[in-house]
């Protein structure tokens, strides 16, 4: 197992925000964590991320314990993350300072190129929409070349054609890249266009309720059979029956 | 923006020719006033202005306002050396901000010019006196500014920082420096502003010579209204010049 939660619980003061978690995400896998908001799904990232510490139960990652931060897993918040005193350049080159300027500049390059941003080298995340800001947030994530990218969210600011459009986008990243990738959304169907298995968390105290393989073939096709049994299948474990 | 249209048409007319015009009205109707009313009291545009050109002349002019500014930077350098450092320090750390700042805001309200009286006598009859005024009048402002800046950087700016493997020391230079200038700037100007209201209010005491002295000097000898609003309108221009200075500054650092 490539990232191993085992018996996480975590509390707030007197409240109990996740309750024995248990869950092996495998390498390369996409894992997307979803469930109703408040159920501890942003902690339990956090607490891989290693910002912040659970009460109880461990989490590993290539069999070391977390204790805290690490640049081979980076954390990717929704576009509000990048730093709007850099340029595109240098927000995805920011966590490259140690490498020699040559270097970094070719790394730099490619994955503005990756990310689809050539010719906005030089442009300040205020001249780019919300799509371009949360590539470049990608981008600087992937620069330093991590094995683990935690995603909490990270298309809830855009609108819904912007992030139809980021999903395909990241899928295709992923796939080039072969990261391990763990997300978090409370959206269903966003969870079963992307991943390779959804963990389905009860309201708080947070539960893994289910966990659910999405045995589709990329690319997916949103009206399949298979497609609408899963998500459905997901909804009714929230609780939420498919009707408005 | 209401007038966008004609400031993009017409920017050099809307920026300077409608204040100038409205300048121009406000002195004739100055010089109209102060002519049919006969007034002892309150001098002509005209008087004033041969003020300013005897000042001129006795090379007193450009003395007074280089006496001004020398003190007025004085006294905000001392506040920026101090006041930044310190409110660095309070925005990072909670504990010691929930310990210093009670005091910060007893002494904030209180008016730099309630201590005219202390400065005199720590400092006699010196420049120190004003500088120390200025210093004590811009130092809270920067101090607050710098504090609330830091604490209200962004707190996923500082987890990115950190989860690229910032040391403290980096995050500070590359994270937290960069996200609260904008801020800083912001306070750096209130707090100039300040600074030189005080500066004229600091130097009717302790000191004799300056554009503050020169206002209270009038007055004494012999009542010289034409030299009082001299040295009125001379802080009031000098102070636009400067305000417009810092303003730029902020703009290209904000680019």
């Amino acid at each position: 197992m490539k990232v191993q939660f085992s018996d996480i619980s975590m509390r707030f003061g007197a409240m109990d925000v996740l309750q024995d978690v248990s869950i092996g995400v495998e390498e390369g896998e996409f894992l997307c964590i979803v469930g109703p908001s408040g159920c501890g799904k942003s902690t339990l990232l956090n607490i891989a991320g290693g910002f912040l510490s659970p009460v109880k139960g461990t989490v590993t990652i290539d069999g070391d314990p977390v204790t805290g931060p690490d640049r081979r897993r980076i954390f990717v918040f929704q576009e509000r993350g990048v730093f709007p005193w850099l340029t595109v350049e240098g927000n995805i080159g920011f966590g490259l300072f140690d490498l020699p300027d040559e270097e970094r500049q070719r790394r730099v390059a490619q994955y503005v190129h990756l990310v689809g941003l050539e010719g906005f080298e030089k442009a300040y995340p205020r001249e780019l929409s919300g799509g371009m800001k949360q590539r470049v947030e990608v981008a600087r994530a992937l620069a330093v070349n991590p094995d683990v990218l935690f995603l909490d969210e990270p298309f809830g600011a855009l609108d819904s054609i912007t992030r139809l459009q980021m999903r395909s986008e990241l899928l295709r990243i992923w796939r080039a890249a072969r990261k391990t990738v763990l997300f978090v959304t409370h959206d269903i169907e966003e969870s079963v266009q992307l991943a390779d298995r959804v963990v389905v968390m009860s309201a708080r105290p947070g539960r893994i309720r289910r966990v659910v393989e999405i045995d589709i073939a990329h690319p997916r096709d949103l009206s399949s059979r298979r497609y609408i049994e899963l998500r459905d299948l997901i909804f009714g474990e929230i609780g939420l029956a498919h009707q408005v | 923006m209401p007038h966008a249209t004609s400031n993009v048409e017409h920017p050099t007319f809307e920026k300077f020719v409608l204040p100038l015009l409205t300048v121009a009205v406000i002195i004739a109707t100055w010089s109209a006033a102060v002519k049919f009313s006969g007034t002892k009291i309150f001098p002509s545009p005209i008087a004033v202005a041969s003020a300013i050109g005897t000042l001129g002349e006795k090379s007193l002019l450009w003395r007074y306002i280089a006496d001004s500014l020398t003190r007025v930077f004085a006294g905000y350098a001392i506040a920026i050396v101090a006041g930044i450092p310190l409110g660095f320090l309070l925005g990072w750390n909670a504990s010691l901000a929930r310990a210093v700042n009670p005091l910060i805001q007893m002494l904030r309200p209180i008016s730099p010019l309630a201590w005219m009286p202390l400065a005199v006598i720590w400092f006699g009859v010196s420049n120190a006196a004003p500088i120390f005024l200025i210093a004590l009048a811009s130092f809270f402002p920067i101090v607050v500014a710098a504090m609330n800046g830091v604490r209200n950087v962004p707190p996923m700016y500082l987890q990115a920082g950190r989860n690229f493997g910032l040391s403290t020391w980096q995050l500070m230079i590359r994270v937290v420096i960069p996200a609260v200038l904008p801020r800083i700037i912001v306070g750096l100007r209130l707090a100039f502003g300040i600074a030189w209201v005080v500066l004229v209010a600091a130097e009717m005491i302790a000191v004799d010579s300056g554009l503050g002295y020169l206002i209270i000097d009038a007055r004494n000898a012999g009542k010289r209204y034409d030299l009082v609003v001299a040295g009125m309108l001379l802080i009031g221009v000098i102070g636009l010049l400067l305000d417009t200075g810092i303003r730029r500054v902020e703009e290209w650092i904000s680019e």
